[in-house]
């Protein structure tokens, strides 16, 4: 795949201009996310109330790919109930690894742009490691990695 | 092929024919990437592997193999004379005394295991110090650590300074009358750093302590000597000198290896065995159980005779002038920022494009054919001591073009207007 179908101007902007980047002071659940391979080292922190996201950030040090991810799936999620979250990052997983689904929910709207990086294997896993990282501070889990046993996409799901 | 290079250095006339050699190596013609062609730029992680040592498997598999050392027929004669004859020409290639100072091993971090474990294991004891640099790829780290944590040896690091450089004089302040052995790489695969392997030997020896080099990145650059160096062992991995994966070589002294125990038991490295008492074989073979990787080393041989044939005087020459041209080249972009500014230096450039993580590099590199490494380059403590996570590296070899530079440059400032 041209590479060039990936770096498109949305996902430049949001890594040039990350949407809800840095810290979240009274943050109810928190996790790490670690792309040993890379070095993307990622945090995510949300306020939930009600089960619903209020607030969602994240901070840290990544690639472009995993940066944009990052930036649009808080951008996704905010204000979202947790079962609608956890339900996208489902399907998110699903589009970066098997591929998008012939009719995807509108909720992945502009995160499409990362379907084309099923095609990049090596890239993968900076796309995914947002996604793991909020599910993990879903469910307050050990941190996320994107390597190994805590990998949930390889559970069984590619 | 693109822009004509403006401002620096016209690329000297190479010695060398480059578009036969480059007809020698099928891969280079044969592949593709996104419609674009090949420009190979990661001969550090893996050479490419031309025709006469690929054919060589074939002829290998085709008239010469049965296993070795043991039968009496006609096969088992022929493979024993083709792997032993291999062994002769590794022996010349670094110039060891005597061929029974040659062991082959499955790459270089084999050959770095095996003398943390024999050499280590059996000399080394608590509160022993070893000497590393902090140029070293993980090979020669981790299996000194495994040593750290199974005896409580301590592991002493030389410094390096901004150039990348191995700092000498606090290199030598690091010995003392606990250190037993150092280990350093001639050339750091991550910063392109030629280390000055000759005074750092010198400098083992007047402490009286021996010294292993990690020469992966070094024998396919420059003419290795172990003799004139006097290093008591000398480490290589085939898969980086155009030959194949699988197969790697450790020098040693003969007066060291023979007081050394074996690290793996098994057949071929035995003289005799009863259930009582099992009496080793003498060098190389005590530290060759089991069947080798035969077909491995006969390739290697030819990948060493491929190479003498081109010669390395004239290898080093025109790697140093795509490295001089590439250097230049890069640096009049602009924002790019190399890492790794030694004054004696091997093909290799490591960068970072103004702020694009080095994988964003790679895979938009890759979308315009130009295949460079990214990532840590199994050399964490480099990155950590110049604080980035990793970089680009593009690393020469001999087959390499200054057109193909050209691309590089081209595909970089790609990048550079693309996150502009
Ligand atoms: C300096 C150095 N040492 C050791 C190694 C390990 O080589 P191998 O994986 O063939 O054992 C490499 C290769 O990446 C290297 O560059």
């Amino acid at each position: 795949m041209d590479p060039k179908f990936l770096y498109q101007e949305m996902i430049l902007d949001h890594n040039k201009k990350p949407r809800n980047f840095g810290k979240l002071d009274d943050a109810t659940h928190r996790a790490e996310g670690l792309n040993p391979l890379c070095g993307d080292h990622i945090w995510v922190a949300l306020k939930v109330d009600a089960e619903t996201i209020g607030a969602i950030a994240f901070e840290g040090h990544s690639c472009a790919i995993c940066k944009a991810s990052a930036s649009m799936m808080t951008a996704a999620v905010k204000g979202k109930p947790i079962a609608t979250a956890e339900a996208l990052v489902e399907e998110f997983r699903q589009m970066v690894t098997v591929g998008m689904h012939a009719t995807p929910s509108p909720a992945l709207a502009r995160l499409t742009a990362f379907a084309g990086i099923k095609d990049l294997p090596s890239r993968v896993k900076c796309a995914v490691l947002p996604w793991h990282t909020l599910d993990a501070a879903l469910h307050q889990t050990a941190n996320a990695t994107t390597e190994g046993d805590a990998d949930p996409a390889a559970s069984g799901r590619h | 092929m693109n822009a004509p290079a403006v401002g620096p250095m016209t690329p000297s006339a190479s010695t060398l024919d480059i578009a036969r050699i480059r007809a020698d190596f099928p891969i280079l013609s044969a592949v593709t990437v996104n419609g674009k062609p090949l420009v190979y730029l990661d001969n550090g992680a893996s050479a490419q592997m031309p025709r006469q040592v690929i054919d060589r498997l074939v002829r290998y598999h085709t008239h010469e193999h049965a296993n070795i050392h043991r039968g009496v027929h006609y096969l088992s004669e022929t493979a024993t004379n083709a792997y032993e004859t291999a062994r002769k020409t590794v022996q010349r290639f670094l110039n060891a005394k005597e061929d029974r100072e040659i062991i082959f091993t499955a790459n270089v971090t084999d050959s770095i295991n095996l003398v943390a474990h024999s050499y280590g294991g059996a000399f080394l004891s608590a509160g022993d110090e070893v000497v590393i640099t902090h140029l070293e790829h993980h090979a020669n780290i981790v299996p000194w650590q495994m040593l750290r944590d199974e005896k409580g040896v301590k592991l002493r690091v030389a410094p390096i300074n901004d150039a990348g450089e191995v700092i000498l004089e606090e290199y030598e302040k690091l010995f003392n009358a606990r250190t037993k052995f150092v280990s350093i790489t001639h050339v750091s695969n991550a910063l392109g750093t030629i280390n000055p392997v000759k005074a750092m030997i010198d400098i083992a020896h007047r402490h009286g302590v021996p010294i292993m080099i990690d020469g992966a990145q070094a024998v396919q650059h420059m003419t290795v000597d172990v003799q004139a160096l006097e290093c008591d062992f000398y480490a290589f991995t085939g898969h980086k000198l155009y030959g194949p994966t699988g197969i790697g070589v450790l020098y040693g002294k003969a007066a060291l290896l023979e007081k050394m125990r074996p690290h793996r038991g098994g057949g071929d490295m035995i003289l005799s065995v009863t259930f009582e008492k099992t009496t080793y074989n003498t060098i190389p073979f005590k530290f060759e159980a089991g069947t080798p990787q035969i077909a491995q080393a006969i390739q290697l041989a030819a990948a060493i005779d491929y190479v003498n044939a081109i010669g390395l005087t004239s290898i080093a020459q025109h790697e140093q002038a795509l490295l001089s041209y590439a250097t230049e080249r890069i640096n009049s972009l602009g924002g790019v920022r190399i890492y790794g500014e030694a004054k004696h230096k091997s093909a290799v450039i490591s960068f970072y494009v103004g702020d694009v993580h080095p994988h964003d590099v790679g895979t938009l590199l890759n979308g315009e054919g130009v295949a460079v490494r990214t990532g840590h380059h199994c050399a964490q403590p480099v990155m950590q001591r110049f604080g980035i996570p990793a970089t680009a590296r593009a690393s020469f070899a001999f087959y390499n073009t200054f057109e193909e530079v050209d691309a590089l440059v081209t595909a970089i400032s790609k990048v550079q207007k693309l996150f502009d």
